[in-house]
This record gives structure tokens, C-alpha cells and sequence, in this order.
């Protein structure tokens, strides 16, 4: 783990965008994330894979900060996210996150749910902010769907807007959760697409079990279990020279379920 | 029928104390609410306090304390100003349980989204959840309202000159009791209506696809 400098003001600076140190996390007696540590940078598309239930969107939750981490530290763009002094509204406007259950608001439409961030936390103009939000919605192939509400959506379109709205927002980096899980199969595919769109201009960090994904997409692929990173690599290496006996399991195991894309 | 001008003279009356008590409620009530689901034990503890006395004691014993109690320790009101502190206070603890309902039928997954883009619990709470829960809360809402119309009839007892005092006159001198109170309660039936029309077209007008659309749609077919 690089140590992070300090420049002249005495100030702590991370080289890099984000990073997570040693994250331990317990719900009542029970520890679900047991000393994790990771790096993300700028543009960079990292995956986390791992059976269900090993804490992954709890990883997630602990990095913007909506369920905070009971020890360790989390840093972005060098503040520490984890000091209660910072001011987390600011910062989680660098955060994006996509959620497994779209969680759009609901008394919304398509262009209101991307413009709202802008206009009631950046406090841009209501026509700036729609113009914003025209293009981001046109850029995941939803202009169409500008006046449409959540419920008159599908899954695949609500989980764009999903999108849209986080790119809105211009944010240092992305993060999804299990962002295809409640999709039909057929609706993943429109959703994927747009995610591949942005590898390489926006930092994400995805939890998923997309295994396709993972390897055509992903810079690097955490292989998370019981709480801790097993392994983690490039998606060459992951795929067909793990070091760990384990990962090779999952990996064959899911390779065998999805087929081998 | 010569006495139908002095009969109405009382409408004026009870449509001020319905309209009175229904917003002054709606605010009170909203501060409860919003008190007992997102602040701190004392807040919340305080608005339990209130609920529970406003809402576990008949109307009528409220305004008699407030109209015919109160003289006792210093405190006193005309009839009017007594019947639209009581009806408001009154009002405002039961809106608040159904404003509180409906907040709380709003998914915290709602508040979540508004946090995750750095939107203050404040912000979260005025942009996203009350447009939804404001919504989900109609139907009870208007129920609150024709039982408002109906209910400042209380007033008689603290001697408000409302349209049932007016009546209550009116059959008095005229031993005409039958009559009286026909054309009073065809009166109250006739605002019941326009009232419930005019909440219909607030309904319709404010209506989202995907928010309390079905429970509107079962409570007209019931």
C-alpha cells in the first residue's frame, strides 16, 4: 500500500483517486467486511466479484458513506471521507452510484430525476441544468424518454436514467451496485453498453456478476469473499492464471453457469 | 323561509372555521409529523406528547377548556378565535398521523438516492420525499376535510354563530324544527359536494403515474 504524501500545507495527498484502507465493517455480531483495502484511478475500471452475501454492496455503502465503516479509512482525491469534520454533502457529489433497484424518484421524469442533482445541490440554472440533462440522457439513448416517469419505464431504461443521473454530476468516479441484477436478460444488454461506453472516461468501480463484463471491460477484477479480497488482477490473469486455488473455483464455476463469453 | 338570509349569515362562519382549521392543521400537523419521523428523541418523544393528548381527548372537552377553562387562569377568547385555536390544534394531531403514515411509506431507498447525490437531509426531505408522501396522503386528506365541515357544528356549544347556531335559532322561534334542520343539513351536504369535487380535480391535476394511483383508484370504486 503507497503511503500518501503531504505538500507543503501539511495536507495529506493520496496518489491515488480513490482509496480504501483496511475497511472493517460489522452489523450487530457479525463481521462483514474484514480488512479490505484498494485503490482506484483516475479512469479506471475495476470490478468486484464474489458470491453473494460477502459484503460487496456493503463495500459500496461504506465508500460514500451511507452506512459508514466502523474502522479504517476511505479517501477521495485526497480528503479522507471518513473524517467526521469533512463535509460529506460536498463530497458525494464526486461519488456517483448506481443501485441495483434503480431508485429513481418516483414523482419525477426522466429529465427531472437527471436534473435535479444539478439544480438543487449545484445550484446551476433550471435551463443549464435541462440542457445537461437532455444530452447525459441522450448519451445512454433515452431522449426519447425525457417526459416518460419511472413507472411508465422499463427496468433497462430506468437503470440508464439510473446512470444518466449520476453522470450528471460530473463525478470523480462511479459506483455500481449489482447494477443488472433486477434486469431481464434481454435489458442487461442496453445497460452494459452504456457502462462500456464510459470505461476509460470516468473511474468506475462495479460489483456485479457479469463475467463477460468483467473481462472485456475491466482494468482489474477483485475476487471478494468472507469478508476479504482473495485476489485481485488483471482480467487476463484473473481468468486463466489465478494464483489462488479459490478463485480459480469461482471463476470456472461461473464460467461453466454463464458460458464462457 | 323568510329566515333563509339570517341561516345563512352562519355559512360565512363555518366555512372560515373550516378552511381556518384545515390549514393551520395541515401545518401543525406536518411539524409533528415530520418531528416524530426524523428528529431526535426529544423532538420526537415532545410530538408523541401532543399527539396523544389531542387525539385521546373529544373535541368538544378541548374547546370547553380552551372557551370555559382557560378564564380561570388569566386566559380568555372570544368564541370565534377559542373555536379556531381548538379546531386547528384538534385538526393538526390526526393530520399528522396520516402525514406521518405516508412518510413513512415513502422507501428510505427514496432518501438514500437524495443523500447519494449530496443532497442535504433537508433537501431530501422537501424535494423528494414530501412531493410523493403530499401525494399518497390526498385521499386521507379530504376526508379530514369534509369531516372538518361537518365537525365545526361543535362550535354550537361554545357559542359560535355558525350555521348550526343560526339554525338552532331559527327552529327555536319558529317551532319549525323539521323544516330547520332539513335545509341545514341539505346545506352541509351540498358543500360536502363541491368539496369533494374540488379535491377530485386537485387530485387529477397533481396525479403522477406510479404514486398512489391504485390506492386512489380502489378508495372511489369501495
Amino acid at each position: 500500500m503507497r503511503q500518501p504524501l503531504s505538500d507543503e500545507k501539511g495536507e495529506m495527498k493520496s496518489l491515488h483517486m480513490l482509496e480504501v484502507k483496511d475497511i472493517h465493517k460489522s452489523y450487530g455480531s457479525c463481521e462483514v467486511l474484514k480488512g479490505i483495502s484498494f485503490t482506484v484511478d483516475k479512469e479506471e475500471t475495476k470490478v468486484i466479484i464474489g458470491t453473494s452475501g460477502t459484503g460487496k454492496s456493503t463495500l459500496l455503502k461504506c465508500i460514500n458513506q451511507i452506512d459508514p465503516p466502523d474502522k479504517g479509512e476511505v479517501w477521495l482525491e485526497g480528503e479522507e471521507l471518513t473524517n467526521p469534520s469533512v463535509d460529506l454533502n460536498r463530497i458525494r457529489q464526486k461519488i456517483g452510484f448506481v443501485f441495483q433497484d434503480f431508485n429513481l424518484f418516483n414523482h419525477l421524469t426522466a429529465l427531472q430525476n437527471v436534473s435535479i442533482g444539478l439544480e438543487k445541490v449545484k445550484k446551476v440554472d433550471k435551463e443549464k441544468a435541462r440542457e445537461k440533462a437532455m444530452k447525459e440522457l441522450r448519451s445512454v439513448g433515452l431522449e426519447k424518454q425525457a417526459r416518460q416517469y419511472p413507472a411508465q419505464l422499463s427496468g433497462g431504461q430506468k437503470q440508464r436514467v439510473g446512470i444518466a443521473r449520476a453522470l450528471a454530476m460530473d463525478p470523480a468516479i462511479i459506483l455500481f451496485d449489482e447494477p443488472t441484477s433486477a434486469l431481464d436478460p434481454e435489458l442487461i444488454g442496453d445497460v452494459l453498453d452504456v457502462m462500456k461506453n464510459l470505461a476509460g472516461k470516468v473511474a468506475m468501480l462495479i460489483v456485479t456478476h457479469e463475467m463477460g463484463f468483467a473481462r472485456n471491460v475491466a482494468d482489474e477484477i477483485i475476487f471478494m469473499e468472507g469478508g476479504k479480497i482473495i485476489e485481485s488482477g488483471s482480467p487476463e490473469q484473473m481468468f486463466n492464471n489465478a494464483n489462488k486455488e479459490r478463485t480459480r473455483q469461482f471463476l470456472g464455476k461461473i464460467a461453466t453457469l454463464y458460458g464462457k463469453e | 323561509m323568510q329566515s333563509l338570509p339570517k341561516l345563512l349569515e352562519g355559512v360565512p362562519v363555518t366555512l372560515l372555521l373550516t378552511f381556518v382549521a384545515i390549514s393551520a392543521g395541515f401545518a401543525i400537523g406536518l411539524l409533528l409529523a415530520l418531528g416524530r419521523v426524523y428528529g431526535k428523541k426529544v423532538i420526537s418523544y415532545s410530538c408523541i406528547v401532543y399527539l396523544e393528548i389531542f387525539r385521546g381527548t373529544p373535541l368538544l372537552v378541548q374547546l370547553f377548556i380552551i372557551y370555559y377553562g382557560l378564564p380561570a387562569v388569566g386566559i380568555i377568547f372570544s368564541p370565534i378565535t377559542a373555536a379556531l385555536i381548538g379546531l386547528s390544534l384538534n385538526s393538526g394531531a390526526y393530520q399528522a398521523e396520516y402525514l406521518r403514515g405516508s412518510i413513512q411509506a415513502i422507501p428510505s431507498s427514496q432518501m438514500i438516492a437524495g443523500r447519494t447525490l449530496g443532497m442535504t437531509r433537508f433537501q431530501s426531505i422537501r424535494t423528494i420525499i414530501l412531493p410523493q408522501a403530499l401525494r399518497i396522503s390526498i385521499p386521507a386528506w379530504s376526508n379530514e376535510l369534509i369531516y372538518l365541515l361537518k365537525y365545526t357544528s361543535i362550535v354550537v356549544y361554545i357559542q359560535v354563530r355558525d350555521l348550526t347556531f343560526q339554525a338552532k335559532d331559527i327552529a327555536a322561534q319558529s317551532s319549525r324544527y323539521l323544516e330547520t334542520f332539513l335545509v341545514v343539513a341539505l346545506i352541509y351536504l351540498l358543500f360536502t359536494f363541491i368539496f369533494s369535487e374540488i379535491v377530485d380535480r386537485v387530485e387529477k391535476h397533481v396525479r403522477i403515474p406510479g404514486i398512489g394511483l391504485s390506492q386512489t383508484i380502489v378508495k372511489r370504486n369501495a
